[in-house]
């Protein structure tokens, strides 16, 4: 069974992001910023990425920039986890190739509707 | 499914400080640039802009997630301020930098009261309320701290929709499946889904990874239009999409009312929240350090009675007690073992007072108009919890007094051909059974002349003719101070002879090198912890007790010609060139019988606040670690005994107080 990726700099999110999701029965890998996502992504095919926006190394939307030009996740879902609510940010995630967004704050039954959304 | 959001928060916190750290690096950083001279911009480096801007963010995110809606909405501003200064469109200016380090100090106060469940205490609130009136004055308009986006009115209340979706036959590439949004709009209510098949190619020319299909879909439901767009609101520049009202009815929302209350202030909505959240910790627990101590004092009873075990077998036959000797051996090791591992409990890295620093340093010199610059090493040097904050105050002082008078003006450095910023260094390391903590600068160094003329001044024993380590020594004389303007940088004085007495209290030394025109160095050594001791066993008259070892220079048998009775001033040993008077242990402790009186017997010299003295006593046992027993909480203050410990034959043993020792003796002598 593939797994989820959470990518996001602050432990604590990625803890929550990873214990709400395998609490309802997902397997989820975490990675701390897009350059090591990036890496893992190259190694192991994901059935959904989740991605902080604002990270070190590599942000957010560079990361969805990289992964949608891989032959392997051309068609997987890519959510934006971002704490801008103004359009830009969306926008510009939207045309560097993520399916959507999820706006922070989130609590576990948000993001766990928005994922079973995702992933039907 | 529940997920009680409260697991998370000791993460949150841990990485919170973290972030705080991390900005209060950066933004002194940032401070250092825009110091240079007045051409800012060239200084400033983006990548730390942007650190800091990441750190705040985090705080923000998290805050908000976990619940902290006060302190997301305080950090809310100090975003704003640091993404203006990212983008560009707010120069970064001392003054910018001076209102973010006080945020960060607000923000800091606000973490820890929802650390702790406490209520922000009312001067931390106050200073986080004026904090953010003059962040909000600078960023210009009040900006409204980040809400739930405001309840869209409910414009449209009727039957339902009309809707029209026809995809790009791109769609897929972003991950989207319009299925997945059909499935949603049938939650929502009923359905009648209508395929549009006409932009279909014959099958041979279809591109399979292209959306060829578009849908009519007839909604009936009550929710109100907002929601239909949430839904789409993924593929709306992928799609073309028409929402029409099934019956066009268009009502103005009741919905209006409710939008956007204004936000209770921000310390009381805090405050409200803390006491929801307790904090649980998961990757390290907090205990309560009265547990531990007992831990550590249940284990020193344990190295007392294995100390006795071990004394007993001595008396056993090897070969016929063969296991039980070699069980007894490997008690010995666990027992150690044990020991350290208990002690490492208490044990913090040194950084946690080092890291007061930098920002103490930035205000000092700014005060002054000095320019001072702050190295430190040997951060991750561990030591007891209660030691460090004991050395704080010392160490404090000692930098403080290295700003004030050590560092000279930028222009007088600049004409004594050395760079215009001053450098103050830190250095902790381990050094045998010790910690070594260095404090030295580059500036002036100590004014002889100038310490002379002050001690005599004061009447303090003062002559030329004193080593300079002598003269040294005067700066710890109780009120000695050489600033004729008592600055309210360093206080009134009260200064060095506080900062030896507390370290010495600590079991540890205090030294101090100085060479005019170069700066000068404190260093201070320290035992690794409070509750053992490195002592040296000394008998006198049948009894035994324990002298610190940072206090003993030598021992040694004197011949006769070396004592000499003075008179009124008692005996006096005459150790090389110098004349150390001696005093009897069995006088101190009237024990009868020994070497009271006579050149028979052993005379050890110690050492404390810089002066000398011998003590004559019968024997030198040896050199044993002993756990040291509070004496005054179990009985009552006894003079010239800083502590007990219990022997390994279970026998009771006084550890002498070699600095009360000393100061006696000198005053003896001198009457």
């Amino acid at each position: 069974m593939s797994r989820i990726l959470a990518v996001d700099d602050s432990a604590s999110m990625r803890q929550m992001v990873a214990f709400t999701l395998s609490s309802a029965g997902f397997d989820v890998a975490e990675a701390p910023d897009g350059a090591v996502a990036l890496q893992m992504a190259r190694k192991e095919k994901f059935k959904l990425v989740l991605a902080d926006v604002n990270m070190p190394n590599m942000d957010g939307i560079s990361l969805v920039r990289a992964l949608r030009a891989l032959p392997d996740y051309r068609f997987t879902p890519l959510l934006m986890l971002t704490t801008e609510s103004g359009p830009e940010k969306k926008q510009e995630g939207k045309a560097a190739g993520a399916t959507g967004w999820l706006v922070k704050p989130f609590n576990p039954d948000q993001l766990l509707g928005t994922v079973r959304r995702v992933l039907g | 499914m529940k997920i009680d959001l409260a697991r998370f928060h000791a993460t949150f916190f841990e990485e919170s400080f973290e972030g705080l750290d991390v900005m209060e690096r950066g933004l002194l950083q940032l401070d250092a640039g825009v110091g240079q001279g007045g051409a800012a911009a060239a200084a400033v480096d983006p990548e730390t802009v942007n650190a800091v801007f990441r750190a705040a963010h985090s705080i923000k995110g998290g805050a908000a997630t976990f619940g902290f809606g006060g302190v997301a909405a305080f950090t809310h501003h100090i975003e704003t301020l640091l993404d203006e200064m990212r983008g560009g469109t707010r120069r970064v200016s001392r003054r910018g930098v001076d209102l973010l380090l006080r945020a960060l100090d607000a923000l800091r106060g606000l973490l820890v009261a929802a650390r702790d469940g406490a209520e922000a205490n009312s001067t931390d609130a106050a200073a986080a309320a004026a904090v953010q009136r003059d962040l909000e004055q600078f960023l210009g308009a009040p900006q409204a701290a980040p809400q739930a986006e405001p309840a869209r009115p409910a414009s449209l209340q009727g039957a339902g929709f009309q809707i029209r979706f026809a995809p790009f036959a791109a769609l897929f590439r972003s991950g989207n499946d319009p299925l997945m949004i059909l499935r949603e709009l049938a939650e929502l209510g009923r359905t009648e889904v209508e395929l549009d098949t006409e932009r279909m190619p014959a099958f041979a020319q279809a591109d399979p990874e292209a959306c060829y299909m578009a849908w009519n879909i007839r909604l009936h439901t009550d929710q109100p239009r907002a929601r239909l767009e949430e839904l789409f609101a993924w593929v709306e520049d992928e799609c073309e999409l028409e929402i029409d009202p099934l019956a066009a009815v268009s009502a103005p929302a009741q919905g209006m009312a409710a939008v956007a209350q204004p936000s209770a202030p921000v310390l009381q909505t805090l405050t409200a929240r803390l006491v929801e959240h307790g904090a649980a910790e998961s990757s390290s627990i907090r205990v309560n350090t009265a547990k531990i101590d007992a831990l550590i004092n249940l284990v020193g009873e344990l190295v007392i009675t294995q100390a006795m075990l071990a004394q007993n077998a001595l008396t056993l036959d090897p070969a016929q007690n063969e296991r039980l000797l070699m069980g007894l051996q490997q008690l010995d090791r666990n027992t150690r073992q044990l020991q350290e591992a208990v002690l490492s409990t208490r044990m913090l890295p040194i950084e946690a007072v080092f890291n007061r620093f930098p920002r103490m340093l930035r205000d000092l010199a700014g005060k002054l108009g000095k320019q001072v610059r702050l190295e430190t090493d040997g951060e991750a040097t561990e030591l007891d919890k209660a030691m460090i904050e004991k050395i704080t105050d010392p160490l404090t002082h000692l930098v403080r007094n290295c700003v004030d008078h050590g560092i000279e003006p930028p222009a007088l450095r600049a004409a004594a051909g050395k760079p215009a910023e001053g450098t103050i260094r830190l250095a902790a390391a381990h050094q045998g059974g010790n910690i070594r903590i260095e404090v030295s600068d580059d500036g002036g160094g100590l004014d002889r002349a100038r310490i002379l003329a002050s001690a005599q001044a004061k009447g303090i024993a003062a002559s030329e003719s004193m080593s300079d380590a002598e003269v040294w020594q005067l700066i710890f004389a109780p009120g000695f101070s050489t600033k004729e303007q008592v600055t309210d940088i360093s206080g009134r004085g009260v200064g060095m002879d506080v900062v030896k007495r507390n370290i010495q209290a600590l079991g540890g030394h205090i030294e101090l090198e100085s060479e005019a025109g170069r700066g000068m160095r404190v260093v201070i050594r320290l035992p690794l912890t409070l509750a053992i001791l490195d002592g040296m066993t000394i008998a006198a008259g049948g009894e035994t007790f324990i002298v610190p070892l940072n206090c003993v220079v030598e021992s040694l048998r004197p011949e006769a010609a070396q004592l000499k009775s003075v008179a009124g001033q008692g005996r006096v040993l005459r150790v090389r060139e110098e004349y150390l008077p001696v005093v009897a242990l069995h006088d101190l402790f009237n024990i009868g019988g020994g070497a009271a009186g006579e050149q028979r017997g052993i005379v050890v010299v110690l050492e404390a606040e810089g002066r000398k003295m011998a003590l004559q006593v019968d024997e030198l046992v040896g050199q044993q670690q002993v756990v040291i027993k509070n004496v005054e909480a179990n009985y009552r203050r006894v003079f010239g005994v800083s502590g007990a410990t219990i022997l390994g034959d279970g026998r009771v043993a006084l550890i002498l107080d070699a600095a009360a020792l000393v100061r006696s003796t000198w005053r003896a002598a001198a009457a």
